[in-house]
């Protein structure tokens, strides 16, 4: 007995292996479950779930609020053509800018624009990024390859230039911006697509889906990009408040949305000229951008704790 | 090792030169020119100025000629300042940004590491919760918006006591002229910084080698000076690529806010004055820059890592 | 003799959001110096958390009650600063995974030498000496160079060599080896199984060699433990265990390990999941996977009871009928 089996020794209790078809549906209920936790995690975490109500909140008020707000956000008051503080009267609630316009109507508007660019760029982040990502991913190789070196060469452009030139080149345009910054987005969203689906690829359910005869474009769907999409959930919610960030820069830098439009970022801009006589026009759409960002930033470390099975 | 760097400098020169190519076009492209006013120049006038910057001559001529001179050194002169080349332009306020950015990260590096520490060995604690909210306040109230409400403060407020500080110009590097840009620039620093440390020295923690090192019996400070630093710092240095470009547009910020006489303003002025030449030289700097911090974070890398140093 | 190592009534629990993890629960268990105690189960059964909270090593969110002792003194109520007198110097524990276990940054040499500079302040020169000395006598070739070599430049065998070296820098009193081959190749494997059995040879230490694989345990330990779900569910010599496995767990690890000297068709699988730690079978925990369950192990916990030879098991059935 001592003379026990030194080489040959396998591991002691091995389960048997179910058949590829057991391991497929395994892995939807194991998914199923997977989410259902996640959101159990997330509504016991108070900072984020606070945080997705406040956002709904704000961006129902940018939306709906112009409507009931007796001011447009161009429009001129006559009367008054100076910065004056909230007059209930004159249904100015949160008083005028320098040239007499309603500044609740501009934050309101400047927030709009906010979360829209913020979506949009996102959005347009969130298709290529996935795309190029799980295509570089599953084809491996040359593919592969040839994809992330050129997201390694992008990363090493300084591309908040770019999207200052290009600004500048075809005038400042509301659609070419949130395409510009969504071009410079999904750099970052691409490398951990690929990651995901490295390491998903190799997976069992995945090799038993390719085993059954599925064809490429059928796995990417029905397996890839589902799995995929915890990670992504996460990184969109954290991208679009450096969205929002970056546009509000622009705008504040006079490169962004061009006037009557206006955004928070040039808003605040527009508020640092008055700070000294009111500096009302300063903090309110600074508070409504830090606000905003504040709460997508804590959504998505939610999100994040929330889906990250090592974090438990 | 030197044969990897030598490759990575190789990769470098194409980089810079499709940043070069990409920007030159760009600009090139743009409808409307660098002399467009609000009144009309006479034709003829006109025609001299192009003829002067060789703005007359076809675009291949002007983008080998551009190239060209940039071999030598030479941005070209500018557009809008019309008495300066960008290369004294860029003389003058490289000096001014990357005085500031040194300082700016300093002053990030010296205060973010610890705090992030503090945080990861408090992990869950209320004083964590505490640092970390501060650092998520410091990264979304962007420096736009620090600016001038810093400027409200030292400017205006307490302008009659003895923490006045001065918000506006450079005043030839005077120190009090750089407390609030530098501040400024750093704070969302500080923030991201304290954030990495954190998280990267929590992942360390639970390394396989720092259990080993607690069961060596050394004690708790042995074991995350010598075992766990070095590896939580990775991810630090690596954010340097990151934050260079974050300091660049940073520079933007601060020294629109705060009047500097930096490269930061002179690409925002000249981009909203279509100065070409301005602009185009201050990206290229900017990409060798980031090109150029890159490499030295490998470099740092292969001290931090000793796996790089061999491959 | 007297033992070195006490282990009595150790309960581990992990709290985690989705519940408490009961990892370990009322585990007593005995070393004596000189000897070496096999603990063997399923992976996830507890052996690991059992001696990291002797090794003070438990995770945050863990707590160990019971009591733990060495030489006498209490380990679980020691703190960090007592704790770091014993461990390396009188306790010292090797890992299941030779790759990430040593540190990545330092040079190997300084790894060992700091075990002796820490707890017997001996000068930088003599921790080299003796590290050298110790690298040499766990038979690694050219020790003398990989001194100043990083981990990722040895081999995991070799890696796995300087972690037992470190672990005898200060010959510890008690000697944990988690797992030390699972991580190897078979090859890889046996080597380092016969570099134990020389450290047991030459040492009058404890040793305690944790593994999932009987056939590990079969040519180095005294005395075999076999845990089930955070319980020893059979302890006995290692000639009883082989020769008399008295639980329907230990027969049927024993099926699954393939041995030369019998002719197996193919390799036997004990039925049935590894229990969930958050929601245990009521009774017995095994006997959703036991071929010989009856109603009474559904309904209540068989204790520990004692046969000859000081083996003991937990199970109702007779010895006799569980027997193949
Ligand atoms: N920090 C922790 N939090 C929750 N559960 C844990 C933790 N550490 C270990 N466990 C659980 O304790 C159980 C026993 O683990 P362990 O002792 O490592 O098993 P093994 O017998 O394989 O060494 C496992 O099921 C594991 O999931
Ligand atoms: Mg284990």
């Amino acid at each position: 007995m001592s003379d026990a089996p030194m080489n040959e020794r396998r591991s002691g209790a091995n389960l048997s292996v179910p058949n590829a078809d057991a391991l497929d549906k395994a892995a939807d209920v194991e998914g199923r479950s997977l989410w259902q936790d996640a959101f159990r995690r997330l509504q016991a975490n108070r900072a984020a779930m606070i945080s997705a109500i406040v956002l709904i909140v704000l961006a129902f008020i940018c939306f709906v609020g112009p409507a009931f707000v007796p001011w447009s956000y161009e429009e001129i008051d006559w009367d008054i053509l100076e910065a004056t503080p909230p007059n209930f009267e004159t249904g100015h609630y949160l008083g005028t800018d320098s040239l007499g316009r309603d500044l609740l109507a501009r934050i309101l508007q400047g927030g709009q624009v906010s979360f829209l660019v913020g979506i949009l760029a996102t959005s347009v982040a969130l298709v290529i990024g996935v795309a190029v990502g799980a295509t570089a991913g599953f084809m491996g190789g040359r593919v592969d390859q040839f994809l992330m070196r050129f997201v390694d060469v992008m990363y090493a452009v300084p591309l908040m230039f770019f999207i200052i030139i290009l600004m500048v080149v075809f005038g400042r345009n509301f659609y070419l911006m949130f395409l510009a910054i969504g071009f410079v987005e999904w750099l970052t969203m691409s490398r951990i697509v690929r990651g995901q689906t490295l390491t998903l690829k190799n997976k069992e359910f995945i090799e038993a889906a390719r085993a059954s005869g599925g064809s490429t474009a059928s796995i990417i769907l029905r397996h890839i990009v589902p799995n995929v999409l915890g990670v992504v959930i996460v990184y969109v919610t954290l991208t679009i408040p450096q969205v929002i960030l970056l546009e509000s820069f622009l705008s504040f830098l006079g490169l962004g949305v061009q006037p009557p439009m206006t955004s928070w970022g040039a808003l605040i801009a527009e508020g640092a000229q008055e700070m000294e006589i009111t500096p009302r026009t300063l903090i309110l759409p600074a508070v409504c951008l830090s606000t905003t960002l504040f709460c997508f930033n804590f959504l998505g470390d939610g999100l994040r704790d929330a889906l990250d099975p090592k974090d438990r | 090792m030197w044969a990897y760097f030598t490759r990575r400098l190789i990769i470098a020169i194409p980089t810079l030169w499709v940043v070069i190519t990409v920007a030159f076009f760009l600009m090139r492209l743009a409808p409307g020119g660098p002399f467009d006013q609000e009144a009309p120049l006479p034709p003829e006038i006109m025609a001299n100025l192009k003829a002067a910057y060789g703005l007359d001559q076809p675009l291949w001529w002007q983008y080998f000629n551009y190239l060209g001179n940039l071999l030598q050194g030479d941005f070209g002169p500018s557009f809008k300042y019309k008495d300066f080349s960008v290369t004294e332009l860029i003389g003058q306020g490289f000096p001014v940004s990357i005085q500031n950015g040194a300082a700016a990260l300093f002053i990030a590096i010296l205060f973010g590491i610890p705090l992030g520490t503090m945080a990861a060995l408090r992990q869950n604690t209320g004083a964590d919760h505490a640092a970390m909210t501060v650092a998520m306040t410091g990264i979304v109230v962007p420096n736009f918006v620090v600016g001038p409400l810093l400027a409200l403060i030292f400017g205006i407020y307490l302008r009659d006591t003895m923490f006045a500080l001065p918000v506006a110009g450079w005043n030839n590097g005077a120190f009090p002229n750089r407390i609030l840009p530098v501040i400024c620039l750093a704070l969302p620093f500080i923030a991201y910084i304290a954030r990495i440390t954190r998280a990267s020295l929590i992942e360390t923690l639970r390394t396989n080698y720092v259990r080993t090192a607690r069961a060596k019996g050394l004690p708790f400070r042995m074991v995350i000076l010598r075992h766990a630093f070095k590896s939580a710092m990775i991810p630090v240095v690596t954010y340097l690529g990151p934050a260079t470009v974050f300091l660049l547009t940073g520079s933007m910020v601060i020294e629109t806010i705060f009047g500097l006489p930096g490269i930061g303003r002179y690409f925002v002025q000249g981009a909203l004055n279509r100065d070409y030449t301005l602009v185009m030289g201050v990206t290229i700097l900017a990409a060798s820059m980031v090109i150029f911090i890159n490499l030295l974070v490998d470099m740092t890398y292969a001290w931090l890592d000793p796996k790089v140093r061999y491959e | 003799m007297t033992s070195v190592l006490e282990i009595d009534g150790l309960t581990v629990s992990f709290s985690t959001p989705d519940g408490d993890v009961s990892a370990v629960s009322d585990v007593s268990l005995s070393v004596e110096a000189g000897e070496c105690l096999g603990l063997v189960g399923e992976s996830g059964s507890g052996k690991s958390q059992t001696f990291m909270a002797a090794m003070g090593l438990l995770a945050d969110n863990g707590t160990a009650t019971g009591e733990i002792r060495l030489d006498g003194i209490d380990l679980l109520s020691a703190n960090e600063k007592k704790l770091n007198t014993l461990r390396g110097e009188r306790i010292a524990m090797i890992f299941q995974d030779p790759m990430t276990s040593l540190t990545p940054h330092m040079k190997i040499g300084r790894q060992l030498s700091e075990v002796l500079i820490e707890h017997q302040k001996v000068d930088a020169r003599t921790g080299r000496a003796r590290a050298l000395d110790m690298l040499n006598r766990v038979h690694i070739p050219e020790a003398e160079r990989r001194l100043d070599m990083y981990p990722h430049e040895l081999s995991g065998g070799l890696r796995q060599r300087v972690m037992i070296a470190m672990a005898l820098m200060c010959e510890p009193e008690v000697i944990v080896a988690d797992e030390p081959t699972t991580a190897l190749d078979v090859t890889v494997q046996a080597q380092i199984l016969d570099l134990l059995a020389e450290v047991k040879d030459n040492l009058d230490a404890a040793i305690v060699l944790i593994t999932h694989d009987l056939g590990v345990v079969a040519g180095l330990a005294d005395r075999v433990a076999v845990m089930y779900a955070g319980r020893i569910v059979e302890q006995g010599t290692v000639g009883d265990i082989f020769a008399l496995p008295a639980h329907p767990y230990t027969q049927g690890l024993l099926a699954c390990t393939p041995r030369l000297d019998v002719e197996t068709e193919a390799l036997v699988t004990i039925s049935g999941q590894p229990p969930n730690l958050q929601n245990l079978p009521s009774g017995c925990s095994f006997h959703p996977r036991c071929k010989y369950v009856v109603d009474q192990c559904k309904s209540e916990r068989p204790a520990l009871e004692a046969m000859d030879n000081g083996h003991i098991r937990a199970c109702f059935r007779p010895h006799v009928e569980v027997a193949q």
